[in-house]
């Protein structure tokens, strides 16, 4: 299918713009920009900012995670407590809804589901983050090179790209994680949040370079940027100063999609033994230990399940009023969705 | 149009052999103790038994004669794994059927809900069934096959009983326990895939609806239903149709992975999570070619399908 970025030449009515956009254009009138006309659309999108602001308020709770373990709670993501918190034959506890004890009950080692949940939340959404940032810098930075220079640049870039993205993703998150759980890579002994971080963020970088790559073919034809080879630029400045703003859109479009897929292939790999390690929480680790419990303590899978899905659909659904807010005429341009679980 | 298809098919095989060669290169050349000799010898054999072993399987040959002759050996089915030393083609064929029942159940269905889900978003765009539709297609993409599968575990397996809790009954066995316990993991391997394709489905409709073509449809007085069905989804399908070969294709050569290992259904995608978890080279490497075949295979199926709906191809 065709993956497009959002139309840059936004904003100017053109034939095939369909009426209620029409009718929009000539009520900002001229000389409103695309982003100030974005930011118009995604005003009025009320589930998309609800969304939105669902996920800004998961993040603040989980960074606040020492606060709640230190002042409220009185216990840490990793202490151990099983007396009274497991019953004759080890059956943990269930919520209690006290915040002071036990909120969300206890796991079968007697630590605070809730507590291990908001520090779990703080390695899952930073593991997403810096996946995000590894992906979208190298993605785009590979696909100016790649777009700008044309040529065997460009050939050699997109054939390596070509083998990963032909490659399933969880299939090769699992490879990388292993290879580097067994022999370590450059800095990294053996896995931890970073080397899980670099892995996710790696699989998912063809996903960006393809079309971005296909935006800076044709933005490397228009007048600025011959304006620009004129006055006697190099090719870095016209790379970075005059083609990296004019994908701006395109990179806020992508960031949400690739942070919802790299949260969920974080959770993926460390269920399959190929992400982060135990005891150090994440999502993905409260999810696949509670896997192992059922059916005696099921808040243990529900209770990490839940906030993950939270998580996801919060940034997917607010993702998704972004794109229809910057190009409403989308065609729907999300490759990603489709291999990100691999099944 | 045809040869286009068979292009991106030959490009995909091409693509399936360099994936091969990198996760041969990584397991065989980055990883140390890689020399799979000192395993086969056993803990008390000596280095010259070990050198013996090493020559007998070519493990003192250059990497590429190395590479060739795995590949070699997968095809001819005498590829054994140097870490379990079964035949990797006798483990692919136990888990085959299972993996191919998974695959043809979740297929079907993912494909006529997606289809019947976009194509009511798309016709009630901008309407309350357009906007549940949206909603449950962005839960669907949010969820994570394993914990679906868990939730799905508990309260119909353990709490409820309404559903097995795992395994697999072959399909000669008895054909009804085989679907009866298939149910679960046939619809947590959907759910992402309706989410995703009913988005794609509804947007091609709706700019499918702008074509010129459709309003002539109108125009001359066909019914709604028939402009609709004829006109408008016979062209929006051929996307969805390609997708669906291309990951039907991986779902059979192992892309089911998280479904299969939390459903504990032992298929190929299970297969492929073991072996790289034990670093078993030989069977990643043949279920990666496993995917080939069947990515070859599907795109031959999706070309033919293609041909039917679209009226200006035709097959020679």
């Amino acid at each position: 299918m065709t993956i497009t970025g959002p139309n840059p030449a936004e904003g100017a009515p053109e034939t095939g713009l369909p009426p209620a956009l029409l009718h929009e254009a000539a009520e900002v009138g001229p000389g409103v920009g695309p982003w100030a006309l974005a930011w118009r659309r995604l005003r009025r999108n009320r589930v998309a900012l609800f969304f939105g602001g669902l996920f800004l308020l998961i993040v603040v709770i989980c960074l606040l995670a020492p606060v709640y373990s230190n002042d409220i709670a009185h216990i840490g993501p990793n202490d151990q407590n099983v007396i009274n918190t497991t019953n004759a034959i080890g059956i943990p506890i269930g919520p209690t809804w006290r915040f002071d004890h036990y909120f969300l009950g206890a796991d079968n080692l007697g630590r605070d589901v809730a507590v291990r949940l908001l520090y779990g939340g703080r390695t899952s959404l930073e593991v997403g983050a810096v996946a995000t940032l590894i992906t979208m810098v190298l993605g785009v930075l590979l696909a100016i090179v790649a777009g700008y220079f044309r040529g065997l640049a460009d050939g050699i870039l997109s054939r390596i790209m070509d083998v990963i993205w032909a490659y399933p993703v969880v299939l090769l998150g699992i490879v990388l994680g292993t290879v580097i759980a067994v022999r370590g890579l450059g800095p990294f002994k053996s896995t931890t949040p970073l080397s899980t971080a670099l892995v996710i963020g790696f699989v998912y970088i063809p996903y960006v370079f393809r079309p971005v790559r296909a935006q800076v073919l044709v933005l490397r034809e228009r007048e600025f940027v011959d304006a620009a080879r004129q006055q006697g630029l190099s090719a870095g400045q016209i790379m970075l100063g005059e083609i990296l703003p004019n994908l701006s859109s395109t990179i806020v479009v992508f960031v949400p999609l690739i942070l919802a897929n790299a949260i969920l292939l974080e959770a993926a790999l460390t269920y399959l033994g190929a992400g982060i390690n135990p005891p150090n929480a994440s999502w993905g680790t409260m999810i696949s230990d509670g896997i192992n419990e059922i059916p005696a303590a099921f808040h243990l899978v529900l209770v990490p399940g839940i906030m993950l899905v939270l998580a996801v659909m919060s940034v997917n659904i607010f993702g998704d009023g972004l794109r229809d807010a910057f190009d409403p005429r989308s065609r729907v341009r999300i490759a990603i969705a489709s291999t990100s679980q691999g099944d | 149009m045809a040869r286009f298809l068979i292009r991106r098919g030959l490009t995909m095989i091409a693509l399936l052999f360099a994936i091969s060669l990198v996760t041969f290169l990584l397991f065989i050349v980055v990883l140390p103790g890689g020399n799979p000799a000192s395993m086969l010898a056993g803990r008390l054999a000596n280095p010259s038994e070990v050198q013996l072993i090493s020559h007998r399987y070519g493990f003192d040959q250059p990497v590429y004669v190395q590479y060739f002759k795995t590949m070699a050996n997968i095809f001819d089915g005498s590829a054994y794994s140097y870490q379990s030393s079964f035949n990797v083609d006798d483990q692919i064929r136990q888990g085959l059927p299972t993996t191919v029942s998974l695959a043809l159940g979740a297929g079907i269905i993912w494909l006529l809900v997606s289809i019947l889900f976009g194509t009511l978003a798309a016709i009630r765009a901008g309407r309350y069934t357009d906007r549940v539709l949206t909603v449950l297609s962005m839960v669907g993409v949010s969820m994570p096959p394993f914990f679906l599968g868990a939730v799905i575990i508990f309260y119909l397996g353990y709490k409820t009983s309404i559903l097995p809790i795992n395994g697999y009954v072959p399909f000669t066995q008895s054909p009804i326990q085989w679907a009866y316990h298939l149910i679960a993991p046939w619809f947590t391997l959907s759910v992402l895939f309706i989410g995703f394709y009913s988005r794609v489905l509804r947007s091609t409709i709706l700019d499918t609806l702008s074509e010129d073509y459709v309003r002539t449809a109108r125009a001359k007085g066909l019914s709604p239903r028939r402009v609709l069905v004829h006109h408008v989804l016979r062209t929006s399908l051929l996307p969805i149709i390609s997708l669906w070969g291309l990951d039907f294709a991986q779902v059979i050569g192992g892309g089911a992975i998280l479904t299969e290992s939390v459903y504990g259904l032992h298929g190929v995608g299970y297969l492929a999570a073991q072996s790289v978890g034990k670093l078993d080279t030989v069977t990643l490497l043949s279920i990666v070619m496993l995917t080939a075949i069947a990515v070859v295979v599907l795109q031959a199926l999706v070309d033919f399908l293609y041909a039917v709906l679209d009226p200006r191809i035709r097959l020679a």
